[in-house]
């Protein structure tokens, strides 16, 4: 294999040799771990800001966190967790696992791709940088609506506007680096209904997020100028509208959260037939369900904005095509419950992630299809209930699809198996956990108690402790993950090429660890059985 | 069969020079703002230099890294599927563009259709129209404000028509020269390429005149409501591209004269006059929904 070697330069120091490895690299796996370790650190900073929220959450009054506090921990909680941990976390995988996949030497546009990697750390260090500013963090949510953005904002509000900037910045070029490179590097016989479900969705959400973030950017650049150069996009008084901003937003919103769940899709389906030993059951009718999903999301926005007096024909429209949305996301969850179906099923760790991922995500969707009803939207609208779908989403959706992928690729990259007692364990309590802090949610939602609140009335109490407890467990497990995670790093029993017996693809075909450079001379596609037999 | 090798360049220091120097830009930006609005505790004034010491940085990443990309081209390293990764990458480029500008252009049709109709009492909102602003009118461009701002309207037959004229015919003049290349006219390709950064210059310069009447004259400024709004930031983020997509143009033709293009491999100039079209397309837009109707 010809191996380009651009790391070995001699008689260097080792910090200059370490930095001008991880600072200049073009290398899409060493850009991945860059990604991956960005998202990790990012979500126990912004885990933190959770357990800072359920602290005070713990009982009705004011303990820890003053309200103004409160409000900035909720709204950097969700910015960071949006932005710098899901999206960053998707995009790791998709730089180690794409190329690798489909056969390519690398990315299409390998400095492109260290380009849009470098932007974030700076562009969060500015984000979180407004903690410790003068009039403090944004606390306006992480949706930043007008006025509270505008009019009311803090000073700080400015430097969330540049960040937001430059992360735009950065998952657009990402976004056209992954389009590209899956167009035109696949291996010589890859046609698209041939590719992997993961690439397949990754080319949608990549899609998507060339036509939304410029919407975003857009939505802040008019909240800039609303802020400092006195025009009146978001103020009825000059014949604008503080409901345009909604509209903006969520134009880039509802896209928005199919960007952090069709990798996970992809994902799922990657992992469920491995260890249901059976081939993914309807895979065309996967690609079509997430290309529907994908169109669709154009046209839901409106059903964040139901009570803020849409025409009801808008109302209407939209909670139909919004419940349209059900029958793509139910086609894909049937496929991979009939995936398994008399599969000869093992339960690895990245299997029971996969499965966790698989019912709880459900349990979202549905709570999502009561929010999309206008009329039960009513009472259900910035209530806990919300919380409760979208961390049903987010969580044991986005999160464990990240975390089921690392299991499942950590020894293709690592070279190291991990522990699957540990990882078990780790499985076990995270769902517990994770059913503990968001299930009583629903209920609290229902009962009326308001989202983004620093104190509740006495009756919500119970169920906030418990979710309280559940957050605390939570949170230490993924300190477990973290455990696990360093632990395979450093050693462990040596995986083989293939790792999983049934594994199927092009990344089974090449050695554990993975080679720095893979695929300079192209693969063989399909791939021939005895691909798989290196050891 | 012989596959394509493709290249994969070594380790690059730009990305992590543009990456700071996004960052240095963004920094300096808002801190030039907070301190020339004398925002609480923005004291200084160093948030200027600041700002354009970052786009220095920026511009000399672009320099830098442009110019690798051109001696790799001119070594001939980029194989055919490098190209398609250039042309397709710089398509989805200009797709991010478009919905750039349609989120303003998404502002504009909301506050023509939507909110400015409703002030006005149009659907069920009468009441908000009797209790808040009774006087407001529904009148595009927007004369006055619920508040009370006044405005005078853009002609669209004077500067923006002419402006217009300019504009379609640097495009076609941008095409002249791509078939010039095309054929190997070596003489006519530059000829073409400065008429075109001239026609692009001279629209610069008559948009910076419409806004010198805009606010000296018309009193039509940012400030006066969604009309000044929607007017100022999508004539003024188009007339961005247009500064860009000439400064491209020049780079163009000073390529063009030293003889890097050839009739057959010229993506940079290809990518330029893409980039050139869609900002014409976009000024179409504009003249028809901004200034004419």
């Amino acid at each position: 294999m010809a191996v380009t070697a651009d790391h070995a330069i001699p008689n260097r120091s080792p910090l200059i040799a370490f930095l001008s490895r991880w600072l200049l690299t073009t290398n899409h796996k060493e850009i991945g771990t860059l990604y991956l370790w960005l998202s990790f650190t990012l979500f126990f900073i912004a885990g933190a800001m959770a357990m800072v929220i359920r602290l005070e959450l713990f009982q009705p009054g004011i303990q820890f966190a003053e309200p103004l506090f409160y409000n900035q921990m909720v709204t950097m909680h969700g910015l960071i967790m949006v932005f710098g941990v899901v999206m960053p976390g998707f995009v790791g995988l998709a730089n180690w696992l794409l190329p690798m996949m489909i056969g390519a030497p690398d990315m299409a546009l390998p400095r492109l791709n260290n380009f849009s990697f470098w932007i974030l750390p700076f562009a969060f260090t500015l984000l979180i940088s407004s903690l410790f500013m003068e009039g403090g963090a944004p606390n306006f949510g992480w949706t930043f609506y007008a006025p509270l953005s505008t009019t009311y904002g803090p000073p700080s509000t400015d430097f969330f506007i540049l960040g937001v900037h430059l992360m735009g910045i950065s998952s657009v070029l990402g976004a056209i680096n992954i389009i590209v490179t899956i167009f035109n590097l696949r291996v010589e016989g890859m046609t698209l209904m041939k590719m992997p479900l993961f690439v397949w969705t990754w080319l949608i959400t990549a899609f998507l997020l060339v036509m939304v973030m410029p919407v975003l950017a857009g939505a802040v650049t008019m909240m800039l100028t609303d802020r400092h150069f006195g025009t009146s996009f978001f103020s009825a008084v000059g014949g604008g509208d503080p409901v345009l901003f909604q509209h903006v937003f969520w134009f880039f919103g509802h896209p928005e959260v199919y960007i952090l769940i069709l990798p996970g899709f992809g994902i799922a389906s990657q992992i469920i037939p491995t260890f249901a030993r059976k081939k993914l059951f309807g895979y065309h009718s996967m690609v079509y369900a997430t290309v529907s999903i994908a169109i669709l999301s154009f046209l839901v926005w409106g059903h964040h904005m139901f009570t803020t007096g849409m025409p009801l024909a808008a109302e209407l429209f939209v909670m139909y095509a919004t419940m349209l949305i059900a029958v793509p996301t139910g086609v894909k969850v049937f496929n991979w419950v009939a995936t398994m179906w008399r599969g000869s099923m093992t339960f690895e760790t990245p299997m029971l992630f996969a499965i966790g991922f698989v019912i709880l995500f459900t349990i979202g969707g549905f709570s999502g299809l009561m929010l999309a009803l206008v009329p039960a939207d009513f009472q259900y609208h910035d209530t806990f209930f919300v919380v409760a779908h979208f961390h049903y989403v987010l969580y044991p959706g986005a999160i464990f699809g990240i975390m089921s992928a690392v299991y499942y690729w950590l020894p293709k990259w690592t070279g190291n198996m991990y522990d699957e007692r540990l990882g078990k364990l780790h499985f076990w309590t995270a769902i517990v956990a994770v059913n503990m802090t968001f299930f009583p949610m629903h209920f609290l939602g229902l009962a009326g108690m308001p989202r983004r609140i620093v104190d509740y009335s006495l009756q919500f109490a119970d169920f906030n402790m418990v979710a309280s407890i559940g957050a605390g467990m939570l949170g230490l497990t993924q300190v477990l993950f973290l455990y696990i995670v360093i632990k395979t790093i450093r050693g462990g029993d040596k995986a083989t090429s293939r790792v999983w017996e049934s594994a199927e693809g092009l990344e089974w075909t090449i050695p554990s660890p993975a080679p720095l450079h893979t695929f300079s001379a192209p693969p063989q596609f399909p791939i021939p059985e005895e691909a798989y037999q290196h050891d | 069969m012989e596959t394509p090798r493709y290249y994969v360049p070594h380790s690059s220091p730009w990305p992590i020079v543009g990456s700071v120097a996004l960052a240095v830009t963004a920094y300096g930006a808002v801190n030039f703002i907070h301190q020339s609005t004398e925002k609480v505790g923005a004291e200084g004034s160093w948030g200027q230099p600041v700002f354009f010491i970052g786009l220095a940085m920026v511009a000399f990443m672009m320099f830098g890294w442009f110019g690798t990309v051109i001696r790799e081209s001119i070594r001939g390293m980029n194989s055919e599927l490098m190209d398609r990764s250039y042309r397709q990458g710089m398509g989805w480029f200009i797709v991010s563009e478009i919905m750039f500008f349609a989120a303003f252009f998404g502002a504009l049709f909301y506050a023509r259709i939507i909110s400015v109709p409703w002030l006005a009492g149009a659907g069920n909102n009468l009441e908000t129209h009797v209790l808040l602003w009774p006087d407001f009118a529904d009148i595009w461009p927007l004369f006055m404000t619920p508040g009370g701002t006044a405005t005078e309207a853009m002609e669209a037959w004077g500067l923006p028509f002419i402006n217009t004229v300019i504009l379609v015919t640097s495009s076609v003049t941008v095409t002249f020269a791509h078939w010039a290349l095309k054929k190997n006219q070596r003489i006519l390709l530059p000829i073409w390429l400065a008429i075109t950064v001239a026609l692009g210059t001279t629209f610069l310069t008559l948009q910076v005149i419409e806004y010198r009447d805009a606010y000296t004259e018309l009193g039509l400024t940012m400030g006066s409501g969604i009309y000044g709004s929607t007017f100022f930031l999508l004539t003024g983020f188009h007339g961005a591209h247009v500064t860009m997509g000439t400064i491209m143009l020049a780079v163009m033709l000073l390529r063009s004269l030293r003889g890097h293009f050839s009739a057959e491999n010229h993506f940079a100039f290809e990518a330029v006059s893409w980039y050139w079209h869609f900002v014409d397309v976009v000024w179409l837009f504009l003249f028809t929904f901004v200034y004419w109707f």
